[in-house]
């Protein structure tokens, strides 16, 4: 069972029924839950959008588009069905929050799909969890139960005249699916591989209608946004970046875990005093922010980096999924940077050339350079290839795999200089990845 | 009572897709859960499962195959009783998987994707399970289990080669 974890500075928002009992219903209503729902039904559609703009939340799933404006882009009519789809596919290495909202506070799920259904006039929800996660989905499935029986879901919701129904469905593994066209396509009953766009999922998604897609966190923090007040949420975190994230740090800090904490906290401080410090008094020698797919930075690069989507940005990476990997001194990048580009040779759907071959190739590369059969030129031809893939695809899979690779080659290339001149890893370990 | 009068699946597991297929707007959208679900109970997606979802999808079985063979849960051999897979992904292997990996290859005498002999322990390497933060993490069947040592992993294994050896002697 994932083992809660806190610290004084946390802001507990979405976190904040965390390990409370919050699955019971009662004991969801008890603190505070279905109230803003109640509100949103009352309110309407126009207020339960202008709360959202105000409240400055930006995806959390890791495109950080403002979720406000997304709900504004659904056409008012449709001759079609529109659609809530909640991204709960979480498959990013690195990150994990997800996991606990539908461990501790499922109802702030449902709480959070049907006002989103209501903001955009949908009458029905889908909240898709990743397969691998089956526990999961039977609290939700059984939470989902719950509020059917407490008339919260179905025809006439909380006794008014309005009808929301929710389903929940499970995947069966495949980083692809996390990518909304390409679950679109999976919910579908499809091979999960993405759409081309436009149509965008918010006119033409799901079943031809359209579609809110939104992932499990943004979800989740709805909810508390309606009930906070839009401005209120906007104050706890920094410019332009509304509210708090569920951080999730994990690698060689000694407290590893997930952190509810406002959208601008320090990383350096994130990592020596909320996560205790790299493990075993080493050195810390290179952080992914934000899950796998994004750049590297280096320790020099995050002494004043606040967490926030455009701070992160602007020193050459990305805020993601704010999945934090910490890596030490005793680490080899060669290696990290080879484990990384294998998940991307495994998951690419293979729909794209450029993300089809390249992350095969780059797969390829590394492996030889890792056991020491390099050359000066494989660097660049590394950093080449992944150049040439940026941009080049249908779905964002394509760059998530370049992105990190071009900062590992950049920023630690004396590294993989090393492992020319000493024919093999100077860390000695080796890893052949045996996933096929 | 199913509306499959020949059904390769339980009784339960039937009905439980009669009413999957009702819950949608296109019944098709079941097919994914179904595989899962079927997997489950047969042990892999056989032939027989995916002729039966197809028909009752009203789908091709070249349809459903199409489909299932993107899907990394889902396999088309039997695997050991208890299938044991191990992340090795980022978080994981920052905090030993590798090591996990190795000790679990040795103790359990088979390699990826093995099966031991005895058909109660299958290995394979998997890529990232969700639990990173409490990493290194396998996950059994479906249960996690995090936090990992090699100690630990014995432990874990023993409770499940106890209820195999449970299993055996109830039947």
């Amino acid at each position: 069972m994932p083992r809660l974890v806190s610290h004084p500075d946390e802001v507990k928002i979405i976190s904040r029924r965390f390990g409370m009992g919050a699955t019971d219903i009662d004991r969801f209503i008890e603190l505070g839950g279905y109230e803003s729902v109640k509100k949103a039904l009352a309110q309407g559609p126009e207020w339960i959008i202008n709360e959202m703009k105000a409240s400055g939340l930006r995806g959390r799933g890791g495109a950080g588009f403002p979720t406000g404006l997304k709900w504004s882009f659904v056409p008012k009519q449709s001759a079609k069905p529109k659609y809530v789809l909640v991204n709960g596919d979480e498959s990013e290495p690195g990150t994990c929050k997800d996991h606990l909202i539908f461990l501790h506070d499922p109802h702030a799920i449902i709480e959070g799909t049907i006002i989103a259904g209501l903001a955009i006039g949908a009458k029905t929800g889908f909240i898709y969890l990743r397969g691998e996660y089956r526990y999961l989905i039977q609290i939700v499935e059984k939470a989902v139960a719950d509020a059917y029986a407490r008339g919260f879901l179905g025809t006439n919701i909380f006794g008014s005249e309005t009808e929301f129904q929710v389903i929940v469905q499970s995947g069966a593994g495949a980083y692809e699916v996390g990518e909304e066209s390409a679950l679109m396509e999976s919910l579908e009953g499809k091979r999960g591989v993405p759409r081309i766009k436009p149509p965008f999922p918010a006119v033409v998604g799901l079943y031809g209608g359209p579609t809110v897609i939104n992932n499990a966190e943004t979800i989740a923090a709805v909810p508390h946004i309606l009930a906070m007040g839009g401005a209120a949420y906007a104050a706890v975190g920094s410019e332009r970046n509304g509210g708090t994230r569920l951080f999730g740090i994990s690698g060689h800090v000694e407290r590893p875990g997930i952190y509810e904490l406002p959208m601008g906290y320090n990383l350096k401080k994130m990592i020596y005093e909320v996560a205790g410090g790299i493990r075993g008094g080493r050195k810390l020698k290179a952080v992914v922010p934000g899950g796998s797919s994004t750049p590297v930075l280096l320790p020099e690069e995050i002494e004043n980096l606040g967490m926030d989507f455009d701070q992160v940005g602007k020193a050459g990476s990305m805020l993601g999924s704010g999945g934090v990997v910490v890596i030490d001194d005793q680490t080899c990048i060669v290696e990290f940077a080879l484990r990384t580009i294998s998940f991307y040779a495994h998951e690419s759907c293979g729909w794209c050339i450029p993300c089809r071959e390249g992350t095969d190739w780059l797969k390829k590369s590394l492996t030889r350079f890792h056991a020491g059969f390099g050359t000066i030129q494989d660097i660049d031809n590394i950093q080449y290839l992944a150049e040439n893939m940026m941009g080049r695809t249908f779905c964002p899979l394509g760059d998530a795999a370049a992105m990190p690779t071009i900062g590992f080659v950049k920023k630690f290339r004396k590294e993989f200089e090393d492992h020319i001149n000493g024919k093999s890893c100077p860390y000695a370990k080796h890893v052949e990845v045996a996933l096929v | 009572m199913s509306t499959e009068t020949m059904s390769i699946f339980s009784p339960q597991l039937a009905a439980k897709f009669d009413a999957l297929v009702l819950k949608y707007p296109v019944k098709r959208s079941a097919l994914v859960p179904m595989l899962l679900y079927a997997q489950d109970e047969i042990g892999y997606v056989s032939d027989a499962v995916i002729a039966e979802i197809a028909d009752r999808l009203s789908i091709t079985p070249l349809d459903v195959r199409n489909v299932a063979t993107y899907y990394s849960m889902l396999r088309f051999k039997p695997v050991g009783k208890y299938n044991v897979q191990v992340c090795t992904n980022i978080s994981c292997m920052l905090r030993g998987a590798y090591d996990l990996f190795d000790h679990l290859q040795g103790t359990l005498g088979i390699g990826h994707k093995g099966v031991t002999a005895d058909g109660v322990f299958s290995l394979e390497e998997v890529e990232c399970i969700g639990a990173c933060c409490w990493a290194p993490a396998i996950q059994v069947n479906y249960d996690f289990h995090d936090e990992l040592t090699n100690d630990k992993v014995d432990a874990v294994l023993a409770t499940y080669r106890a209820k195999a050896k449970g299993a055996t002697t109830n039947a």
